[in-house]
């Protein structure tokens, strides 16, 4: 009798146990809140900066991050479904610029504190500021800013003649690829790289796809119909025609382009900065040669019009508060940490992503490291975001559709394809 | 089962006891019946039921996840978008395709598989079976990454391998066009899924009496006669059950066609159409409608298999 009293006591107790610990209870120091910081994948860059934040805090918090997928477009649809969701486990997120204004609209994000923000965009580059507002307010924190440039191999440059201290236009580079025998690695995929390649085209045109941007999706006016767009199309069927963008264009994202740049078969190339840190560690590696690192050369983003300035474009990340945090303060603060320039500069050196703030880029470390800083400065001080709207993914899905293969890219395009984000817009199309 | 008696309605005399007794045992059995099969009735209706009746409400519905608060009832609105859409039939087209090769190909292969397996020396049996189904247990996603490397422009080897052939050059991007990605799309899901089709039909050749094949023998029939005759006759529910389950399959094709072309040069099915109104638009009303014409497409396959092949199943298990 006793011992099955004392077996039920005993069986009682575990699953006493067991239920605390599933909820949680009975721990009675539960140390500083953990803050989960979201972050793109990286070369572990952010991870040390979380480590380095959490040390710093003194134990007013931890933060610990959690991976998202590769594609930005992957990113947002996991945060997406967690955010509507209220999950309360989202404190700081590693946001893609274009989907800001969507999260915001959706009211996914808490808001900045004033001061918070006033310091956050204090000596930061124009470009990585118009990326984190929406509805003129600052939304976001810019921790990182991104831009193309035109990367050309200095021995093909020279032997076609290209004056590379001066801008060039993207006919010049097809005339110069075409005399050289050479190709210009371009992303032709039918995804957010072919999107981020036209927005920089009809920027440069001097146009926009998005005039006017509004709440209803109805409202939104659009600039493919305009001339600029005209031109920005004429532009990359000519490219896409020229011969000299190699078999796999219609399939090429930014890692195909760099595969080609680096084998020798392209000698220009427009690309994001991630092409120096690889270059470099496939040197380390013993897969690439120094001499051929050695002819890399660098300019800001290829002119439509000779005279016109470029509008490369920008990308990057910035940091989002999710509005179900439980310590939305802590995070904010924890943001003011993870985006000083100290840490803006060590991650700048160690993954290669530039820096937000101007500052870094006259660090002689950093130069001694990238000495193409100066250039990306100038570059995101020129560089356009792409269109600044809630309803981002189906402007982009559009293009996308319309826009591939840049082969068939014709003047009924840029008509075609306001015409079919109109339809999409009022929920009278798929996409 | 059969010993239900219904209530006596005779005379006093006439046995009401055992009557009773026999009606408590089959309302005891019932009872059993539905404390077995109730929990897997409820979750049945739990992970298939719900869904599918959330999908229908949403569908009614004009409604984006991130814009709650301008969600308006359109009632069958989106079903008319869809149906109008040339988006939808280009993918019904797409998807009618893939599913009309691959069943063809898989069912001559499948079959011709479960005879090399059915008449294969018993020591090498095993061994047979293991390598043909070896496909069929890798996950479709690594084998549709595989088939995509293997068959990229910069790191596949199929470019140099068959260079030889005409029309296969070091430059031949297969992802480029409609064409050739959907023959890739269709290799890749013929490999996949070929063992399966092939281990259903060797179950149904192994049901086919050898008496009968005997008996066909002594007439003197040929191997394509018995072939005709006798085994395909006697295994037309094997046939039609291997031929659903592949086509109910082939019709939802999702996994090859994100990972090789992302739906790019008109190679979108009708899965990956319901997934980019639903995930990626976050259309939720317009991409639940996508996902109830799917889900009635499917229906009407499994409808008109099972109509068509005038196969009674319940016969097949021996209850009539």
């Amino acid at each position: 009798m006793r011992q099955r009293r004392r077996r039920r006591l005993g069986t009682a107790a575990v699953a006493a146990l067991a239920l605390c610990g599933l909820a949680g209870c009975g721990v009675s120091d539960p140390g500083p809140p953990t803050l989960t910081w979201y972050i793109n994948p990286d070369s572990g860059g952010q991870a040390e900066i979380a480590a380095a934040c959490t040390a710093a805090a003194n134990g007013a918090y931890d933060i610990e991050v959690s991976t998202l997928p590769r594609e930005s477009s992957e990113q947002r649809q996991q945060l997406v479904r967690r955010l509507a969701a209220g999950d309360s486990s989202i404190d700081i997120m590693s946001l893609d610029p274009p989907y800001i204004p969507e999260f915001a609209q959706a009211g996914f994000l808490a808001p900045v504190p004033a001061e918070v923000g006033a310091r956050a965009i204090d000596g930061v580059a124009q470009s990585a500021i118009d990326g984190a507002t929406w509805n003129d307010q600052l939304v976001t924190i810019p921790f990182w800013a991104n831009t193309q440039l035109l990367w050309y191999k200095k021995s093909v440059a020279e032997a076609a003649g290209l004056d590379m201290t001066q801008p060039v236009t993207w006919d010049q580079l097809v005339a110069a690829a075409q005399a050289q025998d050479t190709q210009i690695a371009a992303q032709g995929r039918r995804a957010e790289s072919l999107v981020v390649w036209f927005n920089a085209l009809i920027q440069s045109a001097g146009g926009e796809v998005i005039t006017q941007t509004a709440d209803r999706p109805e409202d939104i006016q659009l600039g493919l119909d305009s001339p600029q767009s005209q031109r920005a199309s004429a532009v990359m069927s000519e490219i896409a025609n020229s011969g000299v963008v190699g078999p796999a264009f219609t399939t090429a994202g930014e890692d195909e382009s760099v595969a080609s740049f680096e084998n020798g078969a392209a000698g220009f190339m427009v690309n994001w900065p991630f092409v120096w840190g690889r270059a470099k560690s496939g040197v380390e590696g013993g897969t690439l040669d120094q001499s051929v690192v050695d002819d890399y050369g660098w300019a800001v983003y290829p002119e439509v019009d000779p005279g016109t300035p470029s509008a490369p474009p920008y990308g990057g990340i910035n940091l989002g508060v999710g509005a179900s945090s439980r310590y939305p303060d802590l995070a904010y603060q924890a943001t003011e940490c993870i985006t000083s320039d100290e840490n803006q500069k060590a991650y700048f050196i160690s993954d290669g992503n530039p820096a937000a703030s101007l500052a870094v880029f006259e660090d002689p470390e950093v130069i001694a490291e990238f000495p193409m800083a100066p250039v990306i400065a100038q570059s995101l001080q020129q560089a356009k975001p792409r269109p600044q709207t809630a309803y981002y993914s189906e402007v982009s899905g559009s293009l996308q559709r319309e826009y591939h293969p840049p082969t068939a890219v014709s003047p009924a395009t840029g008509p075609d394809a306001a015409a079919l984000i109109r339809a999409v817009l009022s929920g009278e199309e798929l996409l | 089962m059969t010993t239900t008696a219904p209530p006596s309605t005779g005379s006093a005399t006439a046995a009401p006891a055992p009557a009773r007794h026999t009606s408590d045992r089959v309302r005891a059995e019932r009872r059993l019946g539905w404390m077995l099969a109730g929990p897997a009735f409820a979750v049945m209706l739990l992970v298939t039921a719900y869904p599918i009746f959330q999908a229908i409400y949403d569908s009614l519905f004009s409604y984006r996840l991130t814009d709650p608060g301008n969600r308006s009832f359109v009632g069958l609105g989106n079903y008319w978008v869809v149906l109008t859409d040339a988006l939808w039939w280009q993918s019904f087209g797409v998807t009618a395709f893939i599913t009309v090769v691959t069943v063809a190909v898989e069912l001559v292969l499948g079959f011709a598989l479960a005879l090399v397996m059915l008449k294969a020396l018993k020591g090498l049996r095993p061994i047979l079976r293991a390598a043909i189904l070896l496909p069929y247990a890798i996950i479709t996603v690594v084998s549709a990454f595989a088939w995509q490397f293997a068959f990229d422009l910069t790191s596949g080897f199929v470019n140099s391998w068959f260079a030889w052939l005409p029309g296969i050059s070091a430059e031949t991007d297969w992802f480029g066009q409609t064409g050739t990605s959907l023959l890739v799309i269709c290799l890749a899901e013929i490999w996949k899924t070929t063992p399966f089709i092939s281990l259903l039909l060797l179950a149904g050749l192994a049901q086919v009496p050898d008496v009968l094949q005997e008996a066909a023998q002594v007439d003197g029939a040929t191997w394509w006669q018995r072939m005709r005759k006798v085994t395909i006759p006697n295994m037309k529910a094997a046939i039609m059950v291997a031929l659903l389950f592949r086509t109910l399959d082939a019709f939802r094709v999702f996994d090859s066609v994100f990972i090789m072309t992302a739906g790019a040069n008109g190679t979108e099915t009708v899965s990956f159409l319901a997934y980019r109104q639903t995930i990626a638009r976050l259309e939720i009303g317009l991409g639940s409608a996508v996902s109830v014409l799917l889900f009635l497409s499917v229906v009407l396959i499994a409808f008109g298999f099972i109509k068509g092949f005038k196969v009674d199943l319940a016969q097949a298990r021996g209850e009539k």
